[in-house]
């Protein structure tokens, strides 16, 4: 069990992540959602105690990490991939870390052959892949046979096998009751892996559900309408506003929201527009992920523009980041 | 599980929580650890190799080369004549190498990146600190005694025949040959605290050598007053007080005794560490 109370975290002028909040749960994948420079990798480095938090604390069992008594054993973590001494070997780098906490010297050669590094596990690990870094790094994180496991990007730089297999090992530590936490910033893999979704933009928290009502809330439908020609396009769409549906853009085609297919076909057979596709659509949810940070990564680059107002007039008309 | 709940929740538990040891991580775990580090990088062997041949070599070059010259010698000189010293000058150009595996005990750790898992398996910074100090005083230590008795046996083996040679018994000698070790050894430990405060490597290299190389040329270029003043108090100076019988023989201005001086070196090394260990506990990882 993990849980955020508060956290919040400034470097120099920067706020990295501000007053979050969330619970991870354990026997369950949760997802750590947001793009790029959202904060996921700083909230990982003060769940650790690694930074110092300017307010707030996690709790890793009802404990901060610094009063873990065997941290290893209580917590794993992926947090960088080729965090390793490029001349050390991987079983001495993972020797190293098991002596700390009186790991038998047995579990390091069970955990390399768990990653598939047994071949390599005497080779200085400077000749390592990112691939093969990520998997050392997992090693580790193992090591202890920790009942908490936190994951920082684990799939960068793997291989679709590597992928699946990474999915697979996730899926199988939360069935075995273990709290796993896993940041990335694709969507679309934690929908494939994750059960919950912690979701933040610029350091704030913006959702935190089930990943199926996270689907379920923010997967757009809308139906996708093409006309032959662009005078028709024009009578139908004022048809269709009058009738109070919405119409956006969509790659040439209009996408209508508000009304269903067969609501839009009868409607286009009344005003006697002919049409080449009419096809209910549902926006991925890497679509959805997007909408959803949209705002914070926007709200961002405008914090980092300073000449930004001379050169837009309406750039006073800032949208606010979402906040839930 | 002999004893199955009617009515158990579906979702998963962890059955068997992994049996935890009694107690918490230790100094003891923080030592085998550090030593399982050391020992598995090159740059460690190389380092030392570096400190042994440097030591060895430049004693055995400058024994070599009074010897033959002793016949040409006045007597000024030959009464001021330091075998001691003469045959432990190489640790002059050795502390530079165990200098500089000072500051990667703990500067590679933050260019790696394996900082953040060192703190990870042992929070408490100033245990993991105390670990490295703790391993390198010991290696450092060892090393430091062996090439020290190794450059005064070679050193007095060659002048022997040609100059008056040193023995052990002979007052303050061995304090010497001892101080040679103890002199290497501290000054890799103010290295490590240098390490620990600045954290990367070409910065902290840098400042090591500019303490021991760059400033005693900026006073040995200062007026005679200052100079004299301020030049017992330079890390070179202890060194050469240290490995030196007849004081005077190597340095030119007035020095502390060679006890002093030790413990002017152990406060620099102190303060290193202290600050160090400070910035440790306090800094971001």
């Amino acid at each position: 069990m993990i849980e955020a109370r508060g956290l919040t975290k400034h470097y120099g002028d920067t706020t990295a992540v501000s007053d979050l909040s969330f619970d991870v749960r354990p026997g369950l994948v949760t997802g750590f959602l947001g793009p790029n420079g959202s904060g996921k990798s700083t909230t990982m480095r003060l769940t650790m105690g690694l930074d110092r938090p300017d307010a707030g604390r996690v709790l890793l069992n009802g404990r901060v990490y610094h009063d873990l008594r065997w941290p290893l054993r209580e917590v794993g973590a992926l947090l960088e991939a080729r965090a390793i001494h490029p001349g050390r070997s991987a079983f001495d780098h993972l020797l190293a870390l098991a002596q700390t906490n009186d790991i038998p010297r047995a579990r390091v050669s069970a955990v390399l052959d768990q990653v598939g590094l047994s071949a390599v596990a005497h080779k200085r690990a400077g000749k390592f892949s990112l691939g093969m870094g990520q998997r050392l790094g997992i090693a580790g994180a193992l090591l202890g046979d920790p009942g908490v496991l936190l994951f920082d990007e684990p799939i960068n730089g793997l291989d679709p096998e590597g992928i699946r297999w990474v999915r697979h090992l996730l899926r199988g530590l939360a069935a075995e009751g273990r709290t796993v936490f896993v940041s990335s910033h694709l969507m679309s893999e934690m929908a494939l892996t994750a059960d919950r979704l912690v979701v933040i933009g610029r350091g704030r928290l913006i959702a935190e559900m089930p990943v199926a009502e996270f689907i379920a809330c923010h997967s757009r439908q809308f139906v996708r309408v093409r006309t032959s020609k662009t005078t028709e396009l024009t009578r139908l769409t004022d048809a269709l506003a009058d009738a109070g549906a919405t119409v956006v853009d969509d790659d040439g085609a209009m996408g209508v929201t508000g009304m269903t297919a067969a609501d839009i076909g009868e409607l286009a057979a009344s005003v006697g527009v002919t049409l080449h596709e009419l096809s209910p659509q549902t926006a991925s949810l890497e679509d959805a992920f997007m909408e959803l940070t949209r705002d914070s990564v926007e709200f961002h680059v405008h914090d980092d523009t300073d000449d930004d107002q001379a050169l837009a007039p309406g750039g006073g008309d800032r949208r606010a980041p979402v906040k839930r | 599980m002999s004893v199955v709940t009617a009515g158990a929740p579906q979702c998963p538990v962890h059955a068997a929580p992994p049996a935890m040891p009694a107690g918490h991580y230790s100094f003891a775990g923080a030592l085998r650890s550090e030593w399982t580090k050391l020992r598995s990088v090159r740059s460690t062997t190389w380092s030392l190799v570096a400190t042994a041949v440097l030591t060895i070599a430049i004693g055995i070059l400058a024994t070599g080369t009074e010897a033959p010259r002793w016949a040409h010698t006045d007597l000024g000189d030959r009464l001021a004549f330091d075998p001691t010293s003469l045959s432990l000058a190489g640790f002059l150009f050795g502390q530079l190498a165990i200098g500089v595996l000072g500051v990667l005990v703990v500067s590679a750790e933050y260019s790696t990146g394996t900082i953040r898992a060192t703190f990870g398996a042992i929070p408490h910074r100033i245990l993991v600190l105390a670990a490295k100090v703790a391993v390198f005083t010991g290696v450092a230590f060892v090393l430091g005694e062996i090439l020290s008795f190794a450059s005064f046996f070679t050193g007095q083996a060659i002048l022997s025949g040609s100059t008056p040679t040193a023995a052990l018994g002979q007052p303050g000698v061995l304090r010497a040959v001892v101080g040679g070790g103890l002199f290497l050894t501290v000054l890799g430990l103010f290295a490590l605290g240098l390490g620990t405060i600045v954290r990367h490597s070409a910065g902290a290299i840098t400042a090591f050598v500019a303490i021991f190389f760059v400033i005693p040329l900026i006073v040995e270029a200062l007026p005679s007053a200052i100079k004299d003043a301020a030049g017992k108090y330079l890390p070179d100076n202890i060194g050469a007080t240290m490995t030196t019988v007849k004081q005077g023989f190597r340095t030119d201005v007035p020095t502390f005794s060679p006890w002093v001086s030790f413990g002017l070196l152990c406060a620099y090394a102190a303060a290193a560490l202290i600050i160090g260990g400070v910035l440790l506990a306090r800094r971001d990882a």
